[in-house]
Order: structure tokens, then C-alpha cells, then sequence
């Protein structure tokens, strides 16, 4: 065995061990150039991501980014949970984004400690096939049970985080900032076109960072374009990985 | 022993039940109606519109000519059936044989039973007087076979009919005392024979002749030479378990161990009859006589244990000992059928369907409220935030999301005033400031008028623009009114994604 070989087998293994699952060789996602990102070159399901939202507008573009990643997830048979104390989701919306609204359980609750235990729950329910969190405050020993639970259920979660100052570790597995840019226009014709999102991946365990540009064309992500920025312009939290 | 019988008429069965319920009927003439051959037809009638001379089978519209003030309301189909064997259900505290005898009486077998009331006057009294109190017409009477209780029960003088002498009491009562057909009362009473001590005594065969074999058969029945068999009204067996403790249990163990022995009981018997709990509710007598009661709800009809104990776990520490409790009870108010799931070989998630996320729904809602869950399905409407409603339950689908006219991801629950500059009536807006921060816009589409729901609130129609600004965010903003209206205004009402 080469060398090249060995160490590939060796890193798939310290994957497996710190709690990835390899789900074959096809993925639901063809996430192109945004790939590349990921530890296994698939975007990883059965974990947990971060999503941080800064502005009122970030709130609308991360749904729509999460809505078009659960789309493939939801498929034609699944159900997803929407978590949180402060919604303003219009459910009707979800639909352009290739998500029955149907199938997502919206729970609303009073508490902040309410949502991190229901999403807890829920996360260990194998009944659904992903969950969604709104929270402002996420510790590190919270983010590892809820690690530790889709580890065992294969349940994928997001957690919508607003922003508050200073941004603490959490285990999740990544980290992303999703804002809105001008929109894709439709066959050149004015007016708004297609809905286009800045997708940073601000961190990505045993992955990479970086900044892509996402549009949903009739509720299907495509990852149209890499935008090369330097560095140095993003290392609040690039540091990770 | 000699049997004894006692038949329950209610005189204005259907009325009365209407009475019961709408107190200002009982003191005005009052019917029933329903439809027959292009016309409204009197069905039943209160004691005062029967004492204005209308009677049952008249035209309504002859009725209203007598009696102007008629208070008039639809008929129930199948009312007197459903009634009748409520109050026959009710009855088995007089005897445990009871039959509901359609469509306005009870047959009680009484044989046996009325020394515990102390003598057949109070057994009858006591029938009468808690029907009565109730609000029913009722007469009430006893004698040694059905159809002869009957008969005495409606046309008799005396309703208490000693044994052996029932012949004696039918003597003077008419033939439709026998419940005959129509046709033959009719024929009877054609020759004269009016009473029935006038035909008892002929030749049967001549009889037979001329009446057909049904009035030998009810003649043999009312005196008794032939049995006249009744189908007791068998009531539902409560979904109830009980478990005494011989000494009082305090500790929390201990109540553990006693809801689990009763819920194996009753999910077994559930499961055999396949049902379902959707309410279950634990009562705990304490030693100080005190009750101590939770409750759970399931979303779903289920006889799974484990889930069910998983539920009342969550409220166990509600549960105050005190000096201990010396009685479980467990009762399930509600229960659905329940369909049996085929087992599967491969798991798999069965998204909506799947019994696992009912069951996580149940915990959820035993520990939050019960309002925070909701699904949502499309509703018929164009206001935005009218144009869902929630689900009644987890198997309720509808596929007629729409898409166009695009709508945002998120919508503000109260639309924020904005400032505006826009070129002409009807134009997008050029800039609009929001929170002190000026947005130029790039891009917009619309206007898309929608109106107020007129039927429900008045108030301005809106015209939506969707909007991009410089930065690239997306907005969904209205005006309230006309352009040319002096007094419009305008609002944020969302963002797209």
C-alpha cells in the first residue's frame, strides 16, 4: 500500500472515531465547488451546524439556505422540526425553497432553556430527518450533548444563533455565515430573479473554510461561483479547523 | 317465581328531550316537523300544543293557522333510539334486565327486584318520580308480561296490576292496547268490538279468520301463555383499573411500580379490543381522604406501555403522597380505535406517520404547552397572514402550497412604518429609510394589490412592492391606501430570503 493510501485510510478512521458517518458513496447534495469544504467531500448530515445571524435580513437568507439544504433531506417522506422562542417564519414561504411547509413541526415556546431542551429531544427522536434551533446562547458543554445525540439518531441539526458581541466555541461541526446579495436574474429580464446568498463557512472541523455564492433556482441550491477573497479579510473565524 | 314487568312510556319523548334542553319550551306549544311529500308534518307535540287540539300527522302550515305562536324545530332522526337506550343504560340500577322498546318506552324485568324499594307501589313511584324530576312526561306500570305492562302502561286506569290479574285489568281497554296493526284495530273497531274483553273469549280459529294470526299471537303473548322474550341493553364496560394497596405507599418508587401494574392491565385489555388511550387519567386516594389526579393526552390512539408510562413519569412529582395513598385508579376517558401497525422488517423514518415522532409530540406537550406545537396547512386565502391555518393532526396533508405570487421568509407580526420616496402613483419606491437607514432600491417588482377581507375587517387595501436595495437584501414593502389618498402610508412587512 502507498504511502498516500495509508494515510487516507488513516484519516478516514480518526473520522469515524471522532463521530462521522459515512453514508456511502452518493450523496443527497450536489453542492459543486462548495465540496471541497467538507471532510468526506459530501456535506455532512448526522451533525450539528451553526448558522450566526447578525442583521434581520441574515435571518431570511440563512432560512432560505437551511430550507433549500432540507429540501433533499425531507425528500417526499420525512419531517423536520422547527424549534424556537422568537419565530417569524412565514410557513407558506418554505415552499420556494422545494419544502413542503406540511412537513415541518413548528414548536414555539415560551423559554430560551425550553427550545435547548426541546431541541435536544428532538435531536434524539429518529423519527425526523433534521431539526432546526433558534438560539442566542449555546455553551460548549451544550453543543456536545447535542453532538453526542446526533451521533446516535443521525438526525441533522441547525442552530440559527443571533449574534450577541463575542462568539464562543461550541463543538458543532461548523460554522456559517449566510447574507444576501443582489439577486440572479431571470432569463435577463428586470425586476428580482432568483434568491442568491454569500455562504461563509467561518469554520468546519477537519475541513476548510471559505466563501462561495449560492442561488436557489425553483427550490434547488447550486453553488454558482467561488469568490476568491484574501484571507486575512475573514479571520474572525477562520482560525478553526 | 312469577315474573313481573314494568313498561316505561314516555308520553312526549322527543319534545321533552328538546325541553330539557331549551327551558323557554316548556311553557309554550311546542312540535317537531319534518318533511314528507313536499310538506312539513307534525311529528311530535309538548302536552300544551296537544291541549290546542293539534295532533301528530297534521300539515304544520294548519297548525300555525290554530296556533300563531307555534314554536316550531326540526326533527332528530333516530333521537328516540339513542335516548332510549341512554336512559335503558340508565335504568339497570332498577333491574339488570332492561330493553329499550322503541319508539317511546322501556321494558324493565322486575321480577325479583322490587321488595329492595320495599313493595312494587314505591319501586313504581320511585321510576316515576326521578323521570319526572328530570323533566320527562313518564308512566309507569307493572304487571306480569310485557305487552300486558304495555297495554296497562298507556291505556290502563291502574298501573299496578296485581299477579294472576291482568285479564281482569284488559278487559275494558281498547284493541290498539294490543299493539295491532292500524288495519286491524280498524276492522275491529268497524264491528263493534271496541273493548277487549269483547273478542278475548271467542273461538280462535274464527278470530284467525277474519284478523289473521297476528292478533292470536299477541293475545297468547299480553296473557302470557306464550313467552315474550327481551334483549337486555348490555352497557359499554368503562376503560377503568383499580389497584388497592394494603399499606399506604409514599414513596415515589412505589407509586412507579403501581401506575405500571395498572397500565399493563389496561393496555392488555386495549389491546385485545384494539383501542387506543388518547386521555388517561390517574387518581390516587389518599389515606386523609384526599385525591391526588393526573392527566395525560396522546395524539395519536395508543396501548404502548412504555410510551404511556414515559408520559405520566414526566407529572409523577406532581403527585403529593401526603400520608400515603391506599388506592390507584386508572381511567381512560377517551380511547380511538386503534389500526395495528404491520411490523417491518427494516426500519425506516415514516415521516409523519411514524409512531416515534407522535410520541416524542406527546412528551413534548406533556412537558411544555399544549398550544406549542403546530403544523401548518394551506388556507384558502389571500391576506398574508390569514393564508395558513393550523392542522388538526399529523396525518392532515394539503398539497396546494403556492408558490406564485412570491412570498417572504419572514414576515413581521406587526408591518413597520417606513419612509418612502417614490416617482409616480403606482411607480416602485426609489429609497425608503427604515430604522434611520436609507435603502436605495436596485430592482423591484409589483405593484400587487390586495384587498381587505370586507367580510371579515374593513380598513385599507395594500400594495405590495418586493425590493432589492444596494446591499442586496430583499425586501416585501406596502402601501396602505390610495396614492392619491392624503393620508396613506407605508410599511416594511418582510424579508426575503
Amino acid at each position: 500500500m502507498s504511502r498516500s493510501a495509508i494515510i487516507e485510510v488513516l484519516q478516514r478512521d480518526i473520522l469515524q472515531l471522532q463521530g462521522y458517518k459515512f453514508s456511502g458513496s452518493t450523496s443527497v447534495y450536489d453542492l459543486g465547488p462548495m465540496c471541497e469544504a467538507f471532510p468526506s467531500g459530501a456535506f455532512p448530515i448526522s451533525s450539528v451546524h451553526e448558522f450566526l445571524i447578525s442583521k434581520p435580513e441574515d435571518y431570511s437568507a440563512t432560512g432560505g439556505f437551511i430550507s433549500a439544504l432540507l429540501s433533499p433531506l425531507i425528500h417526499s417522506n420525512g419531517a423536520a422540526a422547527w424549534i424556537s422562542s422568537s419565530r417569524k417564519i412565514y410557513p407558506p414561504a418554505l415552499k420556494s425553497f422545494g419544502v413542503e411547509p406540511d412537513r415541518i413541526i413548528f414548536i414555539d415556546l415560551k423559554q430560551e432553556k425550553d427550545v435547548l431542551w426541546t431541541f435536544e429531544e428532538a435531536l434524539k427522536c429518529n423519527a425526523l430527518t433534521a431539526v432546526v434551533a433558534e438560539l442566542s446562547e449555546l455553551g460548549f458543554t451544550e453543543s456536545r450533548r447535542l453532538q453526542l445525540a446526533v451521533e446516535r439518531s443521525g438526525v441533522t441539526g441547525f442552530v440559527l444563533r443571533r449574534e450577541s458581541g463575542k462568539v464562543n466555541t461550541t463543538a458543532c461541526l461548523s460554522r456559517w455565515r449566510i447574507s444576501s446579495v443582489a439577486s440572479d436574474p431571470i432569463d435577463e429580464l428586470p425586476g428580482i430573479g432568483f434568491p442568491r446568498w454569500r455562504v461563509e463557512v467561518l469554520r468546519m472541523r477537519n475541513g476548510k473554510t471559505g466563501v462561495w455564492i449560492a442561488s436557489c433556482i425553483k427550490g434547488k441550491l447550486e453553488i454558482t461561483a467561488e469568490v476568491n477573497l484574501t484571507a486575512n479579510k475573514f479571520s474572525v473565524g477562520a482560525k478553526a479547523g | 317465581m312469577e315474573r313481573r314487568y314494568v313498561s316505561i312510556w314516555f308520553r312526549h319523548l322527543e319534545t321533552d328531550w328538546f325541553t330539557v334542553r331549551y327551558p323557554h319550551l316548556a311553557h309554550v306549544p311546542f312540535v317537531l316537523s319534518a318533511p314528507s311529500h313536499g310538506r312539513m308534518l307534525i311529528t311530535s307535540l309538548n302536552p300544551i300544543a296537544f291541549a290546542k287540539g293539534l295532533h301528530s300527522g297534521m300539515a304544520l302550515a294548519d297548525a300555525r293557522a290554530i296556533v300563531p305562536e307555534l314554536e316550531v324545530m326540526d326533527e332528530d332522526p333516530g333521537l328516540s333510539e339513542r335516548f332510549l337506550n341512554k336512559v335503558a343504560e340508565w335504568c339497570i340500577r332498577y333491574s339488570p334486565v332492561v330493553s329499550a322498546d322503541p319508539p317511546d318506552g322501556i321494558i324493565v324485568d322486575a321480577t325479583g327486584c322490587t321488595h329492595l324499594w320495599g313493595g312494587e307501589q314505591p319501586y313504581l313511584s320511585d321510576i316515576e318520580n326521578r323521570l319526572t324530576k328530570n323533566g320527562y312526561h313518564v308512566r309507569a306500570a307493572i304487571a306480569d308480561t310485557p305487552s300486558g305492562a304495555w297495554a296497562v302502561a298507556r291505556y290502563g286506569k291502574n298501573t299496578l296490576v296485581e299477579k294472576g290479574r291482568l285479564i281482569d285489568e284488559l278487559i275494558p281497554l281498547p284493541p290498539e292496547a294490543l299493539r295491532l296493526e292500524d288495519e286491524t284495530v280498524e276492522k275491529l273497531l268497524k264491528l263493534g268490538l271496541n273493548r277487549i274483553g269483547q273478542f278475548i273469549n271467542m273461538p280462535r280459529s274464527s278470530l284467525r279468520r277474519r284478523f289473521g294470526v297476528q292478533i292470536l299471537e299477541k293475545l297468547s303473548k299480553i296473557i302470557g301463555s306464550d313467552l315474550e322474550l327481551i334483549e337486555p341493553v348490555i352497557p359499554p364496560e368503562p376503560y377503568h383499573e383499580r389497584l388497592p394497596s394494603f399499606d399506604p405507599v409514599c414513596t415515589a418508587p412505589g407509586i412507579a411500580i403501581a401506575l405500571e401494574h395498572l397500565l399493563k392491565n389496561l393496555c392488555l385489555r386495549l389491546s385485545r379490543e384494539q383501542k387506543g388511550i388518547r386521555t388517561c387519567v390517574l387518581k390516587c386516594y389518599r389515606v386523609d381522604g384526599k385525591v391526588e389526579v393526573i392527566r395525560i393526552g396522546t395524539n395519536r390512539p395508543t396501548h404502548h406501555v412504555q410510551h404511556l408510562f414515559k408520559l405520566f413519569e414526566l407529572k409523577l412529582g406532581e403527585i403529593n403522597p401526603g400520608l400515603g395513598i391506599e388506592l390507584f385508579v386508572l381511567e381512560a376517558p377517551k380511547v380511538d380505535p386503534h389500526v395495528p401497525v404491520q411490523e417491518k422488517m427494516w426500519e425506516e423514518t415514516g415521516g409523519l406517520n411514524d409512531v416515534r415522532l407522535s410520541e416524542f409530540i406527546d412528551r413534548l406537550e406533556a412537558r411544555m404547552e399544549r398550544s406549542s406545537v403546530k403544523r401548518y396547512i394551506p388556507a384558502e386565502r389571500y391576506w398574508p397572514e390569514r393564508s395558513f391555518q393550523t392542522a388538526s393532526s399529523l396525518q392532515e396533508i394539503s398539497p396546494n402550497w403556492i408558490i406564485d405570487p412570491k412570498r417572504p421568509l419572514q414576515l413581521l407580526e406587526y408591518p413597520e412604518k417606513i419612509d418612502v420616496t417614490a416617482p409616480v402613483p403606482d411607480y416602485p419606491p426609489m429609497l425608503f429609510r427604515h430604522k434611520g437607514k436609507i435603502h436605495n432600491v436596485v430592482k423591484a417588482d409589483g405593484p400587487e394589490r390586495i384587498e381587505q377581507e370586507w367580510w371579515i375587517s374593513g380598513g385599507k387595501h395594500r400594495d405590495y412592492y418586493r425590493v432589492e436595495d444596494q446591499d442586496g437584501n430583499r425586501y416585501w414593502i406596502f402601501r396602505s391606501g390610495h396614492y392619491d389618498d392624503k393620508n396613506y402610508q407605508w410599511f416594511l412587512h418582510g424579508y426575503f430570503a
